[in-house]
């Protein structure tokens, strides 16, 4: 099924309500055991709750988180200063990838603004994938450059808008200053098959960094 | 006619307050990650809070920390110290997250592969 909706995403559960809970057909069975998670990010619009949607078993929920530590990673704060509380949502979804093991992806915007979500969110992640949109490559200098940092494994994904210039890879790989060695991909996030093979060439890319630590 | 949700509006640090009976920053005896998964030993108690009931019935089957955040349309941080509670009360079990240390193990990652084929 595609899952063809733009960012922002459904909206959350209807407040001031008993919350109802996940449907029967979307609960977990009593034998998932573990979950592992993987971050989807890039900037506003770039189609991370598409992509989450189009591969996600359950239609995608939102989780808030309030930005509290007012300065911290804060980079321009112009518009937003002396805000006591800020509210940053992101989109995430599941996949069951067997009786035990569950996949959860989570979409995070990539400004530098929202990085302090990163902390909880990259903690025991397997890796990343960076949703580039070529109209906008701007924000995906910081984001990669961030990843790097980190040490977070990460491919990127170049999310092919009908109105965005083409550009050969190569040139985007230049663009973007990005080591040979890191897979880049070109998908089409409304498409759930195009969608779970930018996680098929993630994980591939983790399998070999895990056989071969030496490549890192 | 009472509806306490409606006299104030919700999601105000206030109202997040109370929640939490004040309480922030880690109160659980375990780590919690978005992704722990948390199951409930029983159905919700007489007499409990209606945040720590709702958590109650809504993990009778497993639930990660994010879903349930998303389901009460509470921040992260303010499920995690409700959690905290039901976890030192012995009402729910939580289940950690594969951790990979430095790079996840090939087994897993293989699992994963074979999972997202079948998609």
């Amino acid at each position: 099924m595609d899952y063809a909706s733009s960012e922002p995403p459904p909206p959350a559960p209807h407040r001031g309500h008993p919350p109802a809970g996940p449907r029967s057909e979307d609960a977990l069975p009593a034998t998932a055991a573990a979950a592992v998670k993987v971050v989807i990010v890039g900037g506003f619009g770039v189609g991370k709750t598409t992509l989450v949607g189009s591969v996600s078993e359950i239609r995608p929920l939102t989780t808030e988180e309030t930005m509290t530590q007012a300065g911290v990673g804060v980079d321009d704060t112009a518009g937003v200063e002396r805000k006591t509380s800020t509210t940053v949502a992101m989109d995430f979804g599941r996949i069951s990838i067997n009786e035990e093991l569950v996949l959860y992806l989570f979409g995070t915007p990539g400004q530098q603004r929202f990085w302090f979500l990163w902390r909880g969110l990259f903690e025991g992640a397997l890796g990343a994938v960076v949703l580039v949109d070529t109209r906008r490559l701007e924000v995906s200098f910081d984001v990669i450059g961030r990843l790097e940092e980190r040490g977070v494994p990460f491919v990127v994904a170049v999310n092919a808008f009908p109105d965005a210039p083409e550009h050969p890879l190569e040139d985007l790989r230049a663009a973007l200053d990005l080591p040979d060695s890191v897979p880049l991909v070109v998908c089409d996030a409304r498409r759930r098959d195009s969608s779970r093979d930018v996680l098929m060439t993630l994980m591939r890319y983790l399998h070999s960094l895990a056989a071969s630590p030496e490549a890192l | 006619m009472s509806n306490p949700g409606r006299d104030w509006e919700d999601g105000t640090p206030e109202r997040l307050y109370v929640i939490t009976g004040g309480r922030s920053g880690p109160v659980s005896p375990v780590p919690l990650d978005l992704v722990t998964l948390i199951i409930a030993k029983t159905g919700p108690r007489p007499g409990m809070q209606p945040e720590h009931a709702a958590i109650m019935r809504m993990c009778r089957s497993p639930l990660s920390v994010a879903e349930i955040s998303a389901y009460l349309a509470l921040p992260v941080s303010v499920v995690t110290v409700l959690l905290g509670d039901l976890i030192t009360a012995g009402h729910v079990l939580s289940r950690p997250p594969v951790a990979p240390a430095k790079l996840p193990d090939l087994a897993l990652i293989e699992a994963v592969i074979d999972g997202l084929r079948k998609l």
